[in-house]
Order: C-alpha cells, then sequence, then structure tokens
C-alpha cells in the first residue's frame, strides 16, 4: 500500500521533469546550434571567440566550439562514427581533402556566394578549396599566414652592426660573421607536445625546396612524384644542414636545446641579454608567442623581419604560405550562414584587428592590421609571385608525419641523410598508395 | 554558462537511469517466470544460462565481435580487399629498426621488465617498512595518490621534472637542477638516446620512470593487504626460533606473499603491455620510444590505415594471451588453496 502511494507521488514528478525538459530544449532551440571543432585555444581561442560574437549577437545562433591539438584523430573517430561536427577548421587540409574523396563533407557551392568569393579571394586560395577538381568548392580559407620570415632584434643587429642579408649569399656571409664573434646566429625550436614534434623544422625545408629547387619540384614532391632520395630534395636537406652547421653548432644549445625546446619558446633566447642568437625562421603568427612570453616587447622596435632570401634567383619572390581550411560535415542553414560569415571581411577583420593572423578576403584594408609587421607580412602576402601552399600540411597525413620524425633525426645526426631519406621513400611508396 | 546542452540529454539520461534497470528487472522476472514452468530436473540446467546471459551477450557484442572483426580487418586493406599477410609484413620489415620493430623491442623489453620490476619492487619494500611505522596510512595516502592523477596529467607533471635548458642557463626542470647541482652538464631526459641509437635505454627509461610513479601506490597497497593477512604467530614463531628480520623476511613474509605478488605482477605485465597514455603525451613515439598501443594509434588515426592498426592490434593481443593464461592460473590456484 506505502509503495503504491510513493508510486503515484513519483508520477506527477517525473511528468513535471519531462514537461521541463521539453520546454527547456525548445527554447534553446529558436535559432538552432552550430557544432565547430579547431585547433585554437589560449589566446587564439579568445580571438575567435570574438570573430563568433557578432554572428551569435545578429543571428541568435550558437556556437558550440571544441578545441582540441589531436584534430585528425578526433575528426576521423567521429567522422566514422556518423557524429561529425557542422563545421571544422583544419591547419592541415589534407585530412579535409581525404573526407571529400570520401564523400564525408558538402560542397559549399550553395552554402557560400560564390560570385562575391570570387571578387574577394584570390584565384589560388579558391583553387586550393577544390582539390578534387571536380568544381566543386570543398574548403573555404578564412586566415592565413605567410612562412619563411626571418625573425630578428633590429637593436641587437644594430649594435653589432650587423645587416640585413639581401642575397643567400649575404645569409651565409651574416652566419659567419655572427658565429665568429662566439655566439650561435640561430635559434630553433623544435618540440610541439609529442605527435607534432618537429613541423618547425619542416618549414625550413618548403622554404628551401621551393626558393632552391623551384615550384614545379615543389608540387611533384607535395603530390608523391618526386622522391625524397632525388638530388633536388636531398641538397635541401644538405641546405638545411648549412643553416644547422657540422653537429648543430650554428644554433643555441646544439641539437638538445633545438629538440627539447617547445616551439613557442624559440625566441625567448633571442630577448635574452646579451642575445643567445641573433634569428629565428617562423611564420607570422610567432608574434603571439614573442609577446606572450616577454610582455614588454615591442613589434618593430625589438622584434621585425626579413624575407628568408632567394636561393635561386631563378625562383624569386617564392614563398610557402599556410590557413586555415573550412569544411562543412552537416549542411543545416546554421552551418551554412556561419561558414558564409568565415569568408566575409566583416569576420575576418575582427581577428586581423586582434593580431596573429592574416586575411585572405582582399577587402580586409590593410590599414587594419595591428601593427606595422603584420601590416608588412599581409603585403608579402598580396605580392607574393609563386605563392605555394605549405608542403607537408598537403601531403597524406602518415607521409606528413614521417617527414616530421625524419627532421627530428636529421636534425640528432645529420650524417644519417642517406638512410633517413631512403626510409622517407619507403613510406611515400605506402603512404600514397593508401591515401 | 551555458546548461542548455545538459538539458538537451536529459531525455537520454532518463531513459538510462530508468529503462536500463526496468528493463534488466522485466527480464529477470521474466526468466525466473518461464524456468518455474520447466520440469524440475531441466531447471538447474536453464536457469543459469538465464542469469548469465545478459553478461555473455554483452561480452559478445562488445569484445568478441569486435575481437574477430580486428582479426579479419588485420588481413584486409583500406576497402577491404583481402591481403594475405602483407599487414603484418609491414610491421616486420626491416629488423632491426624498421616497421613495429621498437615498439616491439620497447614493449616486450623495456616496459614489460623495468615498469613490472620497478613497480613491484617499490611497492614491496615501502609495503614492507611502512608496515612498521605509526604514520603508515599517511604515507601510504601519500604514495597512493598519482593513482588519482589521470596519466595525461602524469605525463605532463613528468614533462615538467624532465624539462631541459642549455648548460648555463638557469635549469627549469627538477632532474636537471640536481644533475647540474653536481657540476654535470643537464641531460634531454626524453631526447637522449643513451646508450646508443639502437638500444637506447635512458629515454625510455625516462617514461617508465614517470608510469612507474604512477602505478607504484596500486602494487604497495595490494601488497601490503597480503602482508597484513600474514598471521602474526608466525613471524614470532620464527623471531623466537632465532631468525632475524631480513631472515623473516627472506623465508616467511616473502613465500607466504607469494601468490600476491604474482598476481600482482601479471596485472602490472598487462599495464606494461598495454603502455600508451605516458608515451602519448611525452614523447609521441619519436627518439625510438615507440610502442605497440601508440603504434596502433598512430597507424589507425594519423595514417588512416585500419588494416595495419588491426595488424598491431592483434600483435598486442597475441603477446597479451600468455600473460593472461598464467595469470588465469595463477587465480584458480589462489582459489583453490583456500
Amino acid at each position: 500500500m506505502r509503495v503504491q502511494t510513493r508510486v503515484r507521488a513519483l508520477i506527477p514528478a517525473l511528468s513535471a521533469i519531462l514537461i521541463a525538459v521539453a520546454c527547456g530544449t525548445g527554447a534553446s532551440s529558436n535559432a538552432g546550434t552550430v557544432h565547430i571543432v579547431a585547433v585554437w585555444s589560449g589566446q587564439e581561442q579568445a580571438s575567435f571567440m570574438a570573430v563568433l560574437k557578432p554572428f551569435e549577437d545578429q543571428t541568435g545562433i550558437k556556437v558550440q566550439y571544441e578545441s582540441t591539438r589531436d584534430e585528425d584523430a578526433i575528426l576521423r573517430t567521429r567522422v566514422s562514427a556518423g557524429n561529425p561536427p557542422d563545421l571544422a577548421a583544419a591547419p592541415s587540409p589534407q585530412l579535409l581533402t581525404q573526407f571529400a574523396q570520401q564523400g564525408k563533407v558538402k560542397p559549399l557551392n550553395n552554402a557560400v556566394d560564390m560570385g562575391a568569393l570570387q571578387s574577394s579571394t584570390s584565384q589560388g586560395w579558391i583553387k586550393l578549396g577544390e582539390p578534387l577538381a571536380d568544381g566543386k568548392l570543398y574548403q573555404i580559407f578564412s586566415w592565413a599566414a605567410v612562412k619563411g620570415l626571418i625573425w630578428y632584434d633590429p637593436k641587437n643587429f644594430s649594435a653589432k652592426g650587423y645587416q640585413v642579408p639581401k642575397t643567400w649569399d649575404d645569409l651565409m656571409a651574416l652566419q659567419t660573421q655572427i658565429k665568429s664573434s662566439g655566439t650561435p646566429p640561430w635559434c630553433i625550436a623544435v618540440a610541439s607536445g609529442g605527435a607534432a614534434d618537429g613541423w618547425p623544422a619542416s618549414d625550413w625545408l618548403k622554404e628551401i625546396v621551393l626558393s632552391q629547387a623551384g615550384p614545379d619540384v615543389y608540387d611533384k614532391w607535395v603530390a608523391g612524384k618526386q622522391t625524397w632520395t632525388s638530388p633536388e630534395i636531398k641538397s635541401a636537406f644538405q641546405t638545411f644542414g648549412t643553416i644547422l652547421g657540422p653537429n648543430d653548432s650554428n644554433v643555441y644549445g646544439g641539437k638538445n636545446t633545438i629538440l627539447a625546446t617547445q616551439f613557442g619558446d624559440v625566441g625567448t633566447p633571442m630577448f635574452a641579454n646579451p642575445p643567445k642568437c641573433y634569428m629565428l625562421n617562423q611564420a607570422s603568427f610567432i608574434t603571439t608567442f614573442f609577446t606572450s612570453a616577454v610582455p614588454s616587447l615591442q613589434a618593430g622596435t625589438d622584434f621585425t623581419f626579413f624575407p628568408l632570401p632567394d636561393i635561386n634567383t631563378q625562383f624569386t619572390g617564392a614563398h610557402v604560405v599556410a590557413g586555415d581550411s573550412w569544411s562543412m560535415f552537416k549542411d543545416t542553414p546554421q552551418a551554412e550562414k556561419l561558414i558564409q560569415y568565415l569568408t566575409t571581411a566583416q569576420a575576418q577583420d575582427i581577428w586581423v584587428k586582434r593580431g596573429g593572423k592574416l586575411a585572405v578576403n582582399k577587402n580586409v584594408s590593410l590599414d587594419d592590421y595591428p601593427d606595422p609587421l603584420s601590416k608588412l607580412s599581409a603585403q608579402i602576402l598580396v605580392n607574393t609571385q609563386i605563392a605555394k601552399y605549405d608542403a607537408t600540411d598537403n601531403m597524406p597525413t602518415d607521409m606528413r608525419n614521417a617527414a616530421w620524425k625524419a627532421l627530428l633525426q636529421y636534425i640528432s645526426n645529420q650524417g644519417n641523410l642517406d638512410s633517413i631519406l631512403a626510409n622517407l621513400d619507403k613510406v611515400q611508396q605506402s603512404a600514397y598508395a593508401s591515401a | 554558462m551555458d546548461f542548455s546542452i545538459l538539458l538537451q540529454d536529459i531525455p537520454t539520461l532518463l531513459v538510462v537511469i530508468i529503462g536500463v534497470p526496468a528493463i534488466l528487472a522485466a527480464y529477470i522476472v521474466g526468466g525466473e517466470y518461464l524456468v518455474r514452468r520447466l520440469p524440475d530436473k531441466n531447471r538447474p540446467q536453464v536457469r543459469p544460462w538465464i542469469w548469465v546471459g545478459p553478461a555473455l551477450i554483452l561480452v559478445a557484442a562488445y569484445l568478441l565481435l569486435p575481437a574477430f572483426g580486428t582479426i579479419i580487418q588485420s588481413f584486409e586493406n583500406n576497402e577491404g580487399v583481402p591481403v594475405g599477410f602483407a599487414n603484418y609484413a609491414s610491421q616486420f620489415a626491416d629488423f632491426p629498426s624498421g616497421g613495429a620493430w621498437v615498439a616491439i623491442r620497447n614493449n616486450i623489453i623495456f616496459w614489460l621488465i623495468f615498469y613490472t620490476l620497478f613497480a613491484l619492487a617499490f611497492g614491496l619494500v615501502l609495503a614492507v617498512l611502512f608496515d612498521r611505522v605509526r604514520y603508515e596510512s599517511f604515507v601510504k595516502s601519500l604514495i597512493f595518490m598519482p593513482m588519482a592523477i589521470s596519466s595525461v596529467a602524469l605525463g605532463l607533471i613528468w614533462d615538467f621534472m624532465y624539462q631541459y635548458q642549455p648548460p648555463g642557463a638557469v635549469q627549469t626542470g627538477l632532474l636537471n637542477a640536481i644533475t647540474t647541482f653536481f657540476h654535470h652538464d643537464p641531460v634531454v631526459w626524453l631526447q637522449d638516446q643513451w646508450p646508443s641509437e639502437h638500444f637506447n635505454l635512458l629515454n625510455n627509461l625516462a617514461l617508465i620512470g614517470a608510469a612507474t610513479w604512477g602505478i607504484t601506490g596500486f602494487a604497495m597497497v595490494i601488497l601490503s593487504a597480503a602482508l597484513k593477512g600474514i598471521p602474526g604467530e608466525l613471524l614470532e614463531a620464527a623471531r623466537v626460533d632465532g631468525a632475524g628480520e631480513l631472515t623473516v623476511f627472506r623465508r616467511v613474509i616473502f613465500p607466504l606473499m607469494m601468490p600476491t605478488i604474482v598476481v600482482v605482477g601479471t596485472t602490472l605485465v598487462i599495464f606494461a603491455l598495454k603502455a600508451f597514455d605516458v608515451v602519448y603525451v611525452m614523447t609521441g613515439g619519436n627518439y625510438n620510444t615507440d610502442v605497440l598501443a601508440f603504434r596502433m594509434y598512430e597507424q589507425l588515426y594519423t595514417a588512416g590505415n585500419n588494416g595495419r592498426a588491426s595488424a598491431v592490434a592483434v600483435i598486442l593481443l597475441i603477446a597479451v594471451i600468455p600473460v593472461l593464461i598464467f595469470n588465469l592460473r595463477q587465480f584458480r590456484a589462489v582459489e583453490a588453496r583456500r
């Protein structure tokens, strides 16, 4: 008897909960939500949230953002489980291209205003978004970074009377001059938290391949049609070796420091007093890391850059660029609205003003860049004569990871180059076959 | 704070909290009802199956079927076309540095031996020593504490412990602060392949050391419980007969604890074989610190190669099976003695 009355008391309570649930979900799904997966965290995440704010305010659509540094694994798992996010931004478009090949992502031709996109974005970026060459747009690019920028502290340079090198020979001469004064010329740091270790060194390699062997070799190399043991790629490794110096002696701390230092901390020794090194190579985004490590630093007076000089003058003005590419997994109206918004100058401008990113949309005014340096790199992006997308990021994932590992091995022991390259050839054979 | 995501999941939650027990209850009541209808002599044959049924179905659905699926997949390429032993061949190619050999060596030699031995030895010594102090429960909870830390946090903590700065700079890692205090050059613990690239003990030991820190508490607590189970009269009798403390440990305590030590040891061996998180967080398998579980993860998620990932999984499975059999036998032997 007693039990029964309790059960009876439960029924209205449960129905109350159910009603509350129904109302609760009803209220929050008015305008809908968009689920996004991307790699930005910390400072970068704050900037991305600022980009989303006006979109959420105007449309009432809620954006649920998930940040991960292991994006390949997260996306693969969620896609094969049939539970992908609505949109994903990837620093490595190769993964998104694989999803396009498998038919897992939606073409964007109807989601974005193609006319507006074509007038506001250079043809190169749109072409990169059509990796299957079937006339369908699978990826759009929102922000970009220029690679191959050599950062230095102008105060250190003028104190020692060093000149900014105009040619590759100048750079080699400067390197020798700095080294003979007793300080290693370079700072290099390649750690990136486990699986991605080694990628900062691949920036060197890509720049050198493009500038030394030219865009044709570069394209064949990305496509897996240029073996790693070929003279062009081997000599690119050797050129990187002349930067590292015998036993990595051109670099502050030698191989131990290169391998054990996080890429974001690469600049800290350069800003020490006296400086522990004079130059470092990193993409335009590195300024965020400079100022978060040493907040007193001022762009322009404390750090500035020169583009890596052309190695082979036949390929003058060649630069490696990289960007954040977006793909759409579910064509909900909310996701389509958001991806359209991300192509606009309005959206891209917000992050540009906050620093660290260059806009792909040409309508973002150069005056909106927060400091003269980012303005300068934006100009380089606009004026680059031979723009090539980041090579390793466009290779199949296991080729990319093998290349990163190979660079770690090369830095550890330059004498093993031949066996390292032979091993990369093996990976190349299977990586492109399975992709 | 936006809680709407929680509200959306409440219907699912209700189904789980109310629905699942309801179905189970209905199954048991219904099963018993049917069994009662049976003739008396058949009841004992049918009833156990009714009761273990749900567990069997769950094990079959979530363990056996995927295991068979994995084995089949290990003989196929990504399109599901049979390729014979090609996936295994790629894992066993180029001894000793190619394929999965480095991972196999690290798992089967370094992790299995050092991780198991360290955890057992420290666990045993600590259990025996702490048994004799007044503040036993306090120090034991200290040693046990790392068990409560997630292994990712553990990896990050030890990343800080192993941090490296060039000679002359201020060392930010505790271990290198100590090494430089003794006028030795700082060591890149996670990258240094001492004594050679083909037998890189140092960085593997650095990883194993971090993992041991996390598991010693587990070994200690179980061994300590076994120690408390040894009757005091036995120890007293040995002491009265003139045995010193070391002899008591060697001749009385150790043999009596042996069954527990073996069970803890084999459990640790299984832990060693499935090592993953510390490697993933601290080195990403670079510098010859790969292990099988991480290699499987890489083949599956970064390379997207299901066949090869399955082949690695099967290799791991085969490596674990002898230990599993031994462990089961040991369990039964212990049970039989009771």
